[in-house]
């Protein structure tokens, strides 16, 4: 249902969405509902070389996992918009774990994040493509993983669940 | 676990290089050597001299361990850190494997 090819420092998931590629597109490319799904509340739309500002806010999909995000609301997050391109592609750069406020994380870089769409057999591929993750400097990491530990490891376990009961 | 990661970086950035690479998956399927018999096979393209900075920056990493057997240093690999790697990009990957699944639910919905 969902493939993924990682490499040695790339991320790939992708699965078939069952709805067309203008409806896939407005659900990723307009930041309202792109935040609905994800679990973000993000101002302003997502405009080609522009920065996008939001914070986290719980998804409106899946009670469980927006009980996870409970209390990361309101973190600050910015996306910084790479390409728009109508029903292919959108991409941005962003700190993966940008969990504590206290932290200026505005000078560090940043992963790139892919979605691009194909249209299917029966709907549309939506492939997500993260890399640059050995850009990071080492004390990013040290902050940002004890903080997230927990949270994924239980994360990871509620959509193996999610999945199953789906298939 | 949490600690392995926090060193996660230099890790990734050791990695990142075709010539490391290479140098691991020697180490990987021929067992431990000497930095005499990594240079000769390494290609000609790679002097000794860099293949002493390659294994220097894997070692930093972690990804490496060198012993000395009389006159003699022998490099091997260092498999447990290759596992860190693995599951650090494993839980990126549970991570977009969520939010794709919940994309889906949200796309599909109407």
């Amino acid at each position: 249902m969902i493939e993924d090819r990682n490499g040695p420092d790339v991320v790939e998931k992708r699965t078939v969405v069952k709805a067309s590629r203008a409806r896939v597109w407005r659900a990723i490319s307009d930041s309202r509902e792109f935040g609905a799904w994800f679990g973000m509340r993000l101002e302003g739309p997502f405009v080609a070389g522009s920065p996008i500002h939001g914070a986290i806010a719980p998804t409106e999909v899946d009670p469980e996992v927006a009980k996870l995000q409970e209390p990361h609301a309101g973190t600050k997050v910015t996306l910084l918009v790479e390409t728009v391109e109508p029903e292919r592609v959108l991409a941005f750069r962003w700190h993966p774990y940008a969990a504590d406020p206290d932290i200026d994380h505005g000078a560090e870089p940043m992963t790139l994040v892919t979605f691009t769409l194909a249209d299917v057999e029966g709907g549309t591929e939506v492939t997500v493509r993260e890399s640059g993750f050995e850009l990071l400097p080492p004390e990013r990491k040290a902050e940002a993983f004890p903080a997230n530990d927990g949270g994924w490891t239980h994360q990871l376990k509620l959509v193996t669940k999610y999945l199953e009961q789906r298939a | 676990m949490t600690r392995a990661l926090a060193t996660a970086a230099p890790l990734f950035a050791a990695l990142g290089d075709d010539t490391r690479l290479r140098i691991l998956a020697r180490l990987s399927s021929e067992g431990p050597m000497s930095i005499a018999r990594l240079t000769a096979e390494a290609g000609t393209d790679v002097s000794r001299q860099a293949v002493t900075k390659h294994l220097r920056t894997l070692r930093d990493a972690g990804l490496v361990e060198e012993s000395r057997h009389g006159r003699e240093t022998i490099w091997k690999l260092e498999p447990r850190r290759l596992d860190d790697a693995h599951r650090y990009l494993d839980r990126i990957a549970a991570q977009w494997e969520g939010a794709l699944a919940r994309l889906k639910a949200f796309a599909e919905r109407e």
